[in-house]
């Protein structure tokens, strides 16, 4: 089973952001892999083992030429990477890298496209199903747990009160909730392996998209950016074993008790 | 006012309409004399709520018969604007199905999407506000092409307010042929047990984070919110480690809450977590690290070991 991994290198969330001169997110700094991508990334491996055999390859686009955030996958066990890079791509929209994605993924034969629910910078958070839409797949959102049965996908989907059993035919796509499944940690020989995979650097131009990209494909503007207000600081207490004693006396005071 | 039509993506739970888009419904209707609902199941049963929040027009997908939303509503709501219809702006709650929805939609009619918006206004076109940096900026953003644009609305961006108005008029909207796309089926539901109020609606959040040390020290969480008749939420590093589901996720990639007071247990206080819960009436936080940024929001904190806090308040609460 050949399964391909959505993935996006994006700035160090842990690091302070703010914006470019053009108000998108500056990424001029190091760009690793996104955390909620080592889900799916993980899963992806557990699926082709289960098996028996295939291969994992992730698929990425920016307007960066880095590259070691895929590398990150590829240390964790996935055999290869696509990644679209091209300055031309600074500012697209989601449906834009959801066109982008779906024709670099149409050049390999594949029976499962797995994604997060959102990127942890961008959180928009539609691109997968957008990209289901555009290659013609079913789509199962929120996944908890996924197996592959024969041909068909068996997936536990988050819903409001619990969750639903879902099923579907390959091909089709999956995005992965955080936390169901324990990302690997690049072995030392996983990222020695990873340096010599081979990492399909492709330009816009190199796909047949019918529209323009980037900023220009985006059909979105930024009016403003301001401040919002804030919020002041209470009191703050050290806790001398009163401390449940204060939290009572406050929710007293606000009529929560 | 604007009489171009604004559709909204009414999503039924229940029985009743899910409060985000009553929400989203009361909200339309300061913005367009032309409310329209969407909807799908046994929609018609609806019409009177649809109606007294201030829709004119309910349309109905009906039966899924056992598929997802996201492909058969799209492929609705594509059908009716490819027959004649003109919506200015299609308001989708940000819920599980309605993100799906808004992909597929947006795909179809290959219009863009904003998601995550908080507020819309009308300013010459519509405006959307859009929360970042952890709520510490809004970015108001519009749509640069011809419409429909399709928005993504968070929880508790507005308030469900009724206007009494008369039972929608049902119109059948049909999905069409959907083929390969819509295969994916729901075999069987599982309810997990909940006691007390959802997340979102919630007077009170009791939420857990990292600092509780390890995760079957989440029970404190769930019992404190028990005690206070009110839902128990996460951090993302916790829902991130597997200690909780995804659904109890409060923060820019999970749920916004808006109670009247919130409780972070442990939490640091990340910009991911803050944008989900500042714009609660009060909040409480109990970190042992004096310097988190929860303490710089928060309008009682407590410096301390949760650990140690947690059973002595659920012991207070319990002799009350």
């Amino acid at each position: 089973m050949d399964i391909v991994v959505c993935v996006k290198q994006i700035p160090d969330p842990a690091a302070p952001q703010s914006f470019d001169g053009s108000n998108n997110l500056d990424r001029s700094g190091k760009l690793i892999l996104d955390e909620a991508d080592t889900y799916g990334v993980e899963m992806a491996l557990q699926l082709v083992d289960a098996a028996g055999g295939g291969e994992v390859s992730v698929v990425s686009m920016g307007s960066a030429a880095d590259v070691a955030g895929v590398r990150s996958a590829l240390a964790m066990g996935a055999a290869r990477a696509t990644v679209v890079s091209d300055e031309s791509l600074r500012g697209s929209d989601a449906l834009t890298t959801a066109k982008v994605l779906a024709a670099a993924i149409r050049r390999h034969p594949f029976d499962l496209v797995l994604a997060a629910t959102e990127s942890s910078d961008g959180y928009t958070g539609t691109m997968p199903v957008q990209l289901a839409e555009l290659l013609g797949l079913p789509s199962i959102t929120f996944a908890k747990s996924v197996a592959v049965e024969g041909a068909t996908l068996r997936v536990q989907r988050q819903t409001e009160l619990g969750y639903d059993e879902v099923t579907a035919p390959l091909p089709a796509l999956v995005t992965v909730t955080a936390g169901v499944v324990e990302p690997r940690y690049a072995s030392f020989k996983g990222i020695m392996a990873a340096k010599s995979k081979p990492v399909d650097v492709l330009a816009v131009a190199d796909l047949s998209l019918a529209g323009p990209v980037g900023a220009e494909g985006a059909r979105e503007a930024v009016v403003a950016i301001d401040a919002a207000e804030a919020r002041q600081a209470g009191e703050k207490h050290v806790d001398e074993g009163d401390g449940a004693e204060r939290i009572v006396a406050f929710l007293e005071s606000i009529k929560v008790l | 006012m604007d009489s171009a039509p604004i559709w909204v993506l009414a999503e039924p739970a229940e029985g009743s309409f899910t409060t985000t888009s009553l929400e989203l419904l009361s909200h339309a209707r300061t913005l367009s004399s032309d409310v329209a609902a969407i909807t799908w199941g046994a929609g018609g049963q609806l019409a009177a709520q649809a109606g007294e929040y201030g829709a004119s027009t309910l349309y109905d997908v009906g039966d899924l018969g056992g598929a997802l939303p996201g492909v058969p509503v799209a492929a609705a709501i594509a059908g009716l604007i490819a027959g004649g219809a003109a919506p200015r702006a299609i308001l989708i709650p940000t819920s599980y199905d309605g993100r799906d929805v808004a992909g597929r939609l947006s795909a179809r009619l290959d219009r863009p999407v904003l998601t995550n918006a908080t507020g819309l206004a009308d300013d010459g076109g519509l405006v959307t506000e859009h929360p970042v940096f952890g709520g510490s900026l809004v970015v108001r953003a519009r749509f640069s092409a011809e419409g429909p644009g399709i928005v993504v609305v968070r929880a508790k961006s507005f308030a469900a307010e009724p206007a009494g108005g008369a039972p929608a008029a049902v119109v059948a909207a049909s999905p069409g042929e959907l083929g390969a796309t819509n295969a994916a089926a729901i075999a069987a539901h599982h309810v997990e047990e909940r006691t007390g109020p959802q997340l979102e609606e919630a007077a009170v959040v009791v939420s857990g984070g990292r600092g509780l040390g390890e995760a079957s020290a989440y029970a404190l969480v769930e019992e404190v919110a028990g005690l206070l008749h009110g839902a128990a939420g996460a951090s993302r590093a916790i829902v991130d480690a597997g200690w909780v589901p995804y659904s109890r996720q409060v923060g820019q990639t999970g749920k916004t809450v808006k109670p009247t007071v919130y409780l972070a247990c442990g939490i640091s206080g990340a910009t991911q977590h803050m944008v989900g819960m500042k714009g609660s009436k009060n909040i409480v936080a109990v970190n042992k690290d004096p310097d988190a940024p929860i303490f710089q929001i928060a309008d009682l904190g407590i410096v301390g070991d949760v650990q140690k806090v947690l059973p002595a308040l659920i012991e207070r609460l319990r002799a009350r």
